[in-house]
């Protein structure tokens, strides 16, 4: 049975007060297909019985568990590739030369899912730049969803997430096999902190950041939420700092103040007045 | 770009062709390593190779260490597709001379992500 406009709205709502996502008409197929499977699993017949059961009486955990399902997004290992292709050629060396004096770098994935973004990102470090092995390295993952952080604190894959964008060298070297799974070795688990975090919400306890990545996460907010997000990264990240959205987003015509810098065949945005810049 | 699907599978040939036809390869198909390695020296070469690794005749190890000692073929990317899970059948392929490794089953997506580490895609 179809969703009907009545559940269709009363999701809507319930996940924009959560999350502040914009579900917007149209969407009524990701709202099946992201939440029949959870009323099953929860004992109802059906999406329209669990919606009405929790009109009736909404329970904490279920409302929790229809917002994570509804936010958490696909991702896969070095996803998109050309953002850390320019890690390896340009940002990271760049880095290495600017910070030589204090010898700290510190790399945010926003949104960070099950965690392959800041894994791929670990193993970028480590596999390209033996100069930073006595560095303080800060990498940061934050989800909205409890289960995705439990889950990239675990570093624990199927195989068909390693089979995903993750080079076979890569996975022999970084990964241990467990049973029919794959756990990301502790040295480095031990690089990555994992916290909670709802982006539409006050951030605390966040660092001066020198790269991060927001991918693929604002096209789900309002624009004024898009706004006072971009407003906050320019806060916190360093004036030469570096901020990666998805290949489909832009801060364009939502905060002027970032500068678009295309690096090969990706592009990515400093803190400034919004102009086009090439990268020599 | 042109790639060769080795597999004993009817199906399972039939499918990765399909996907990499969508994605735009001319894709041939071979049904052990010695028609594989007939294929390549018949010419043209493709830019990759999936490779099954259990296969009668020939299998795709046999395959992957005779093509490895041909120069000629040196620019042939050859990706492992197949159900040995273990990470000493993947060093085994690595180290054999295998660019990459996909553990079945898989989706297209993942044969499009390896072949794009591979930096083999069709514009």
């Amino acid at each position: 049975m179809s969703l009907s406009a009545t559940d269709f709205d009363y999701i809507r709502t319930l996940v924009m007060k959560r999350s502040a996502i914009v579900l917007e008409a149209g969407k009524e197929y990701l709202v099946e297909s992201r939440l029949i499977p959870l009323a099953k699993r929860e004992g109802f017949s059906g999406l329209e019985e669990m919606c009405a059961g929790m009109r009736a009486k909404p329970s904490p955990a279920l409302v929790e568990k229809v917002v994570e399902a509804m936010t958490t997004n696909e991702t896969s290992f070095f996803r998109d590739l050309m953002p850390f292709e320019a890690m390896k050629k340009q940002i990271v060396p760049e880095l290495i030369a600017a910070r030589g004096g204090s010898k700290c770098l510190s790399i945010w994935s926003a949104a960070s899912s099950s965690g392959q973004e800041i894994y791929s990102l670990a193993m970028l470090l480590r596999e390209n730049f033996p100069a930073l092995r006595d560095w303080r390295i800060s990498l940061l993952a934050t989800d909205l969803s409890q289960e995705m952080v439990a889950r990239t604190k675990q570093g624990l894959f199927s195989q068909l997430e390693v089979n995903r964008g993750l080079p076979a060298p890569l996975l022999i070297k970084y990964f241990t096999k467990e049973g029919t799974h794959w756990q990301i070795k502790q040295e480095l688990r031990d690089l990555v902190e994992v916290r909670q975090m709802n982006l539409a919400e006050s951030w605390k306890l966040m660092p001066q950041l020198d790269v991060v990545f927001l991918r693929n996460v604002l096209i789900y907010f309002s624009v004024e939420t898009k706004r006072e997000i971009l407003g906050r990264v320019r806060e916190i990240l360093r004036p030469d700092g570096t901020l990666f959205l998805g290949a489909a987003e832009t801060t364009l015509n939502i905060d002027e103040n970032w500068t678009r810098v295309q690096i090969d065949k990706t592009s990515c945005y400093r803190p400034g007045a919004a102009e086009l810049r090439k990268a020599a | 770009m042109r790639a060769l699907v080795v597999d004993d599978s009817r199906a399972m040939r039939n499918i990765i062709a399909g996907i990499l036809r969508d994605i735009g390869f001319e894709a041939d198909t071979a049904c052990d390593g010695q028609e594989a390695l007939n294929r390549l020296a018949a010419g043209p070469l493709p830019e990759v190779v999936l490779l099954d690794w259990n296969m009668p005749v020939m299998d795709g190890f046999t395959f992957l260490v005779e093509a490895r000692k041909k120069p000629e073929y040196a620019d042939v990317r050859i990706v492992m597709v197949t159900t040995e899970g273990e990470i000493a059948h993947m060093v085994k392929a690595l180290e054999a001379g295998a660019n990459e490794y996909i553990m079945k089953p898989f989706t297209k997506d993942v044969i499009a992500e390896k072949l794009m580490i591979l930096g083999v895609m069709p514009e």
